[in-house]
């Protein structure tokens, strides 16, 4: 490694060539304030909080993109620095909607805590402002008024997934973030990933909060209020109550939800293995008659609505399961309804999830088995960590509880849905013994595991060779289907989730701070959590999980049955650009 | 300023869009290719709706907010055809000292086009212009080539009247 000599507040270091300010000044111990700069994606010098004094240079300069030269003298810290900070965010905020009392973001925005931290007046500048309608047609809700134009939502949006539904329209004064002409995001080919507000500092974006419908049908006396709760929900939600990001906080995660009220709190890693044994089927299925290959995973819908705009003549890859979510409310207003003698229309039925496009999935056509739709309503790890604060739960002095029979049971295979390659390690598991017909000797597909934006491999399944394909992140999934779409690469079955990294890192997940995002591999610290709990389980496979067989012996039939068809499995639409 | 979005119906050709498909394939895989294909789309049509950026999308694979963005962006680029009364108000320093102002705002009364635009028949449009030289007559509009000059607000309805 080729190392400068520089100077940071007087004292001496040697540090990477090439590196900026930012990163050096990371490496002496002082994290440089930032508002728009976003690691790999979003480095653009715009929102001038990251001023620095570089000894000769003719004015403070923005360290997130000024790279470091040998002998360099940087200060930090001086007074002068200092005031134009404070200026600058003084400046911000005289154009900003200030209702932080009772801002979403409210004690997670980046701007208020810099600008506590910097003491601003923040009434100093009293001036015109622009005005702009909240756009709150889609999940996704865009708030203009507190939008500082820091970009860091378009970068999600344009560079990481390669989507660009929203950008900087006009100019100057005028410039606002939003569609073309226009458009509400509704209107648009937007998929509801949700990365823009995960990368948003200020309050500017957030989901449709559905937690007032939720604390209602508690509170109403005819309702059987119902909730399950996605892999990647218990591995982070401890990150709104202090816990490090990769703390499994399970049990906890129980005993809050059951103080809410629920009638009935459940893993949703259970229909998870429920998905398996409808897609492994599946996909055996179509390898043995000849259907349309390569079959791809359809569990994240913003991945769904990704492949009916921008690749809708695939539809008909994409197996036609439901989701773990609509599988689950499905099962529960069918089998459970009938077994307990409950009308499905008076269960109210919540899931819980790392995810925003799931609000949207809620609402699909073909998504409501017993004649009401299957999920009433999906709240985020976010808004499930909102309740569990508003109704005054002291979540971290709960001892642990445990899932609610008769849906008490996940595999391990079903909790390494949260993270990119266990939808695949999981269908394969299951794949594999049935064709072989025999147990694995090792469950572990590694070749599928990790961070990787595309990940391959080949696996021999009862003497035929089984291509499969792996990608996180819409930038991937183009890259991979422009592929197989030209013939230049051959695969037989595809797993795609619509967020890079996976569940574990959705648009519905805990914020976290941009010093974080850019120094922690939270992807990977987050899969942890789910790979932890698949190695200490001690079944693995879905086919083994006794409450799935039970599905099947009482209700289902067989994996692919017509009763399995019509309750769990679904239909898309092509909707293009 | 804000721009505005058009509200006159699209008639593009079958030959305006051969002409731009072509333009595209010829300039795509340049540098900086998106600056000079929007002005030559907008040479072919006189304006960018939005028809016109959904064929520059599917030709050249950037998002349609890309490209709605650069053209909000340049005061060059218009989202509203010409009128077929094109109507352009000096707000140059001199006919703006001498209420041009007040003149741009009437004829925007007067026509429901306030802060410019183009009425949705296509017939009217209007917009504000830089200096055009003629400000010993400020202040002045020009409707088409014809300019009009030492104007007071009460002499608006009556210009507009001859062409409409």
């Amino acid at each position: 490694m080729e190392t400068v000599n520089i100077k940071i507040n007087g004292r001496d270091y040697a540090v990477e060539s090439g590196i900026t300010i930012l990163e050096a000044a990371r490496y002496a111990g002082i994290d440089i304030p930032t508002l728009c700069y976003l690691k790999e994606i979003n480095e653009i010098g715009a929102c001038r909080l990251c001023l620095v004094e570089v000894k000769g240079a003719r004015g403070p300069v923005t360290a997130c993109v000024y790279p470091v030269s040998e002998g360099m003298e940087i200060t930090t810290n001086s007074p002068a620095i200092m005031k134009a900070r404070k200026m600058n965010l003084q400046l911000l905020l005289s154009n900003h909607k200030k209702d932080c009392l009772s801002c979403v973001r409210s004690t997670t925005c980046e701007l208020q805590k810099l600008c506590n931290e910097y003491d601003v007046d923040e009434h100093y500048f009293s001036g015109e402002r622009t005005e702009h309608a909240v756009d709150d047609k889609s999940p996704i809700i865009r708030d203009n008024d507190k939008c500082i134009l820091c970009r860091r939502c378009v970068a999600a949006c344009q560079n990481m997934q390669e989507i660009g539904v929203i950008g900087a329209n006009d100019r100057g004064f005028d410039t606002s973030i939003g569609s073309y002409f226009k458009k509400p995001l509704a209107d648009t080919s937007c998929i509801n990933c949700g990365q823009c507000i995960v990368a948003c500092p200020v309050g500017a974006l957030y989901e449709r909060d559905d937690t007032a419908k939720v604390f209602a049908a508690l509170a109403d006396p005819e309702m059987h209020v119902a909730i399950c709760t996605a892999p990647s929900v218990r591995a982070q939600i401890g990150e709104c109550f202090g816990y490090e990001p990769g703390t499994d906080t399970e049990g906890k995660m129980i005993a809050a939800i059951k103080r809410l009220g629920f009638d009935g709190v459940y893993d949703m890693n259970l229909t998870a293995d429920l998905t398996i044994m409808e897609e492994a089927t599946e996909f055996l299925g179509r390898v043995k008659n000849g259907g349309v290959l390569p079959m791809i995973t359809s569990c994240s819908p913003g991945w769904i609505k990704y492949c009916e705009h921008y690749f809708p003549e695939m539809t008909e890859n994409l197996s036609t399961c439901k989701s773990p979510q609509q599988m689950f409310g499905a099962t529960y207003k069918t089998y459970y309804a009938q077994k307990m003698g409950i009308d499905p229309k008076k269960i109210f039925f919540v899931s819980a999830i790392p995810c925003t496009a799931k609000k949207f999935e809620v609402g699909r056509p073909n998504q409501a088995a017993a004649g009401v739709p299957d999920v009433d309503v999906a709240i985020t790890t976010r808004e499930l960590a909102r309740m569990i604060q508003k109704a005054g739960i002291n979540f971290r002095a709960l001892e642990d509880e445990k899932f609610d029979i008769p849906f008490s049971i996940g595999s391990g295979a079903g909790a390494i849905f949260g993270a990119t390659g266990g939808v695949m390690e999981a269908a394969l598991r299951t794949a594999a013994e049935v064709i072989e017909g025999k147990p694995l000797e090792c469950v572990d597909f590694n070749e599928v595991r990790g961070t990787a934006g595309i990940k391959r491999a080949t696996y021999k399944l009862g003497g035929k060779e089984i291509r499969v394909a792996v990608a996180s992140g819409t930038a991937n999934a183009k890259k991979l289907l422009t592929a197989v779409k030209n013939g230049e690469e051959k695969v037989d079955f595809i797993e795609i989730m619509a967020c890079p990294g996976g569940c574990v890192n959705g648009g519905g997940q805990p914020y976290q701070p941009a010093v974080v995002r850019n120094n922690v591999d939270l992807r990977a610290k987050r899969a942890s959590v789910l790979y932890t709990a698949d190695k200490n389980m001690d079944i693995r496979k879905s086919h083994e999980n006794s409450d799935v067989k039970r599905l099947y012996d009482e209700f289902f039939g067989e994996p692919n049955s017509h009763k399995a068809h019509e309750i769990l499995h679904t239909s898309y639409v092509k909707r293009g650009l | 300023m804000k721009k505005k979005l058009t509200t006159v119906d699209f008639c593009g050709t079958k030959e305006q869009e051969e002409k731009l498909v072509a333009v595209i394939a010829e300039l795509k895989d340049t540098k900086g290719a998106m600056m000079p294909i929007l002005q030559k789309a907008q040479e072919i049509y006189g304006y960018l709706p939005v028809e016109v950026m959904r064929i520059i999308a599917a030709h050249t694979g950037k998002s349609l907010e890309e490209i709605f963005g650069i053209a909000t962006f340049y005061s060059q680029f218009a989202l509203n055809p010409k009128g077929k009364v094109s109507i352009a108000v000096c707000l140059g320093t001199a006919c703006y000292v001498k209420g041009s102002g007040d003149i741009y705002n009437k004829v925007g009364e007067e026509l429901g086009l306030v802060g410019g635009g183009t009425t949705s028949d296509g017939k009217f449009s209007l917009e504000a212009t830089r200096c055009i030289g003629a400000c010993g007559l400020a202040p002045v509009l020009t409707v088409n080539e014809q300019v009009y000059g030492r104007l007071t607000t009460a002499d608006i309805k009556g210009i507009l009247d001859q062409y409409r």
